[in-house]
């Protein structure tokens, strides 16, 4: 109980800072996009916060916008539609991360398999058909996989279009990295 | 009772509770069918047929439809938050929920106010936010696989699509990143790391290991993790040390592999219909 409560101190004073450890940064070119871009969040309902940027951010204007890091793969197509695109997006820690970009690639004989991070998708070599999604641990996962499997690369939708958060970002980097290898 | 806690990929799915049995194929839940395919359904699934096997406890069930967006799991943390200290459990399971570190505190502070406290299991997005909120010694069981694990050994990491490639470089040397995990207070007290190889861990020690039999193509196969997580909810429930209930749930999910023509389009549905095969050669056979 003692740890728990530490650990609810620390959180607290990253509260008080500003920052959760589950939320990232959009980092804009201006001010005038960040602005533009925390109108459009805002009035969507996207809880987003303008903040000064962490010492780190090299690049961009002196203002991001704080959002649920969750959500990054909705905010982004939400500003993508309005033609706005960050510099950066980065989560809030310490230190800058950055995603992971390994792919793995497995080959089955007559299936082939690529995962990227968390997420691992599968297709038959003949006729290209999603046989499998795996992995990850975001409530999106279990419905790309529903919408996905059974239908070939070219018919199915992309990650990027249904998916909402960073498995589906991932699933999208699997997806990518098997239509260069098709 | 056993309790479980996830997602439905269903936006209109509401937010149910109750008792679950199997009828026609299906998890039957109040009035509702739900088919297994993956995610909380398939957990759900593969510790109804293990308790059906073994003549093991009656399992409960808090879902909501979710397709990513949150809405969902955030209406499912608030009920938990109400509601969970009027409920008695021996095991829950937290699984798919979309991973939000306030509203998991939220609903630790309510199971430390349950009237006993159940043995605690994390998987999936859950098990991201216990890790995140710093809360992951609260937990008997996190579930991960290795690419997960090297999240939990990366302190910095938020989610594992973060994780740090000189982290994720150590794929090969589990017990490294077992080791680190620990050291950051990032595991549970015991964790069962999915894998080519299975590792049963019980504070920063390796108990055991499971590799057979082996299937390579299982590693394709969405939801083996979760039908996983679900043998070892029953077992943990039915009076298993928790490391036995680990290895047990361990074996017998793999020995699935071996009633059906097992390649990498098998769906999760069928391996979870041969549970009942799998685990009683392995508990009553071997």
């Amino acid at each position: 109980m003692i740890g728990f409560l530490k650990k609810k101190k620390r959180k607290h004073n990253q509260e008080d800072q500003g920052v959760s450890a589950d939320h990232g940064i959009l980092v804009f070119e201006n001010t005038s996009d960040v602005i533009q871009a925390e109108n459009i969040l805002k009035k969507q309902g996207w809880p987003v916060r303008v903040m000064g940027p962490p010492p780190e951010i090299q690049t961009g204007c002196d203002l991001v916008i704080d959002f649920p890091l969750i959500e990054e793969l909705n905010i982004l197509r939400e500003l993508r539609c309005a033609d706005i695109s960050p510099l950066q997006v980065v989560p809030v820690t310490a230190h800058l991360l950055v995603p992971v970009d390994l792919f793995e690639t497995k080959d089955f004989g007559t299936y082939l398999m690529v995962r990227a991070a968390n997420m691992k998708i599968t297709i038959a070599k003949e006729g290209l058909k999603i046989v499998n999604i795996s992995g990850g641990g975001c409530p999106d996962v279990p419905y790309l996989a529903q919408e996905m499997v059974g239908k070939s690369l070219a018919e199915a939708p992309r990650p990027r279009e249904i998916g909402h958060t960073l498995c589906g970002y991932a699933l999208e980097l699997a997806y990518e990295e098997l239509l260069r290898k098709c | 009772m056993l309790g479980i806690v996830g997602t439905v990929p269903d936006r209109q799915f509401p937010l149910i509770h109750g008792k679950t049995r199997w009828a026609d194929g299906h998890i039957r839940i109040n009035d509702r069918s739900i088919s297994v395919n993956r995610g909380t359904p398939a957990l759900l699934g593969a510790a109804l047929k293990a308790s059906e096997c073994i003549n093991g406890p009656e399992i409960y069930a808090f879902l909501v439809g979710d397709v990513g967006r949150g809405d969902g799991s955030r209406k499912l943390y608030r009920f938990l938050e109400q509601h969970l200290p009027n409920f008695d459990f021996q095991v829950l399971t937290f699984h798919y929920l979309q991973p939000d570190v306030d509203w998991h505190n939220k609903v630790l502070f309510a199971i430390e106010t349950m009237r006993r406290r159940p043995i605690l299991i994390a998987d999936a997005g859950f098990m991201y936010a216990a890790k995140m909120s710093g809360q992951a010694c609260s937990y008997d069981f996190f579930t991960p696989d290795v690419g997960e694990l090297a999240f939990l050994a990366d302190e910095q990491a938020p989610h594992p699509f973060y994780t740090r490639g000189f982290i994720l470089h150590q794929n090969n040397k589990v017990t490294d990143l077992i080791r680190l995990a620990y050291r950051h207070r990032n595991a549970a007290a015991h964790l069962l790391v999915k894998g080519k190889l299975d590792y049963i861990v019980h504070e920063n020690q390796v108990v055991e290991t499971v590799d057979h039999p082996s299937f390579p193509a299982m590693e394709a196969i969405g939801g083996t993790g979760d039908s996983l997580t679900g043998l070892l909810t029953v077992l943990c429930g039915a009076g298993f040390k928790l490391t036995d209930a680990a290895v047990s749930a361990a074996k017998a999910n793999r020995r699935t592999g071996r009633y059906v023509d097992l390649n990498p389009a098998t769906q999760v549905s069928e391996l979870i219909d041969k549970i009942p095969q799998a685990l009683s050669s392995l508990l009553y056979n071997d």
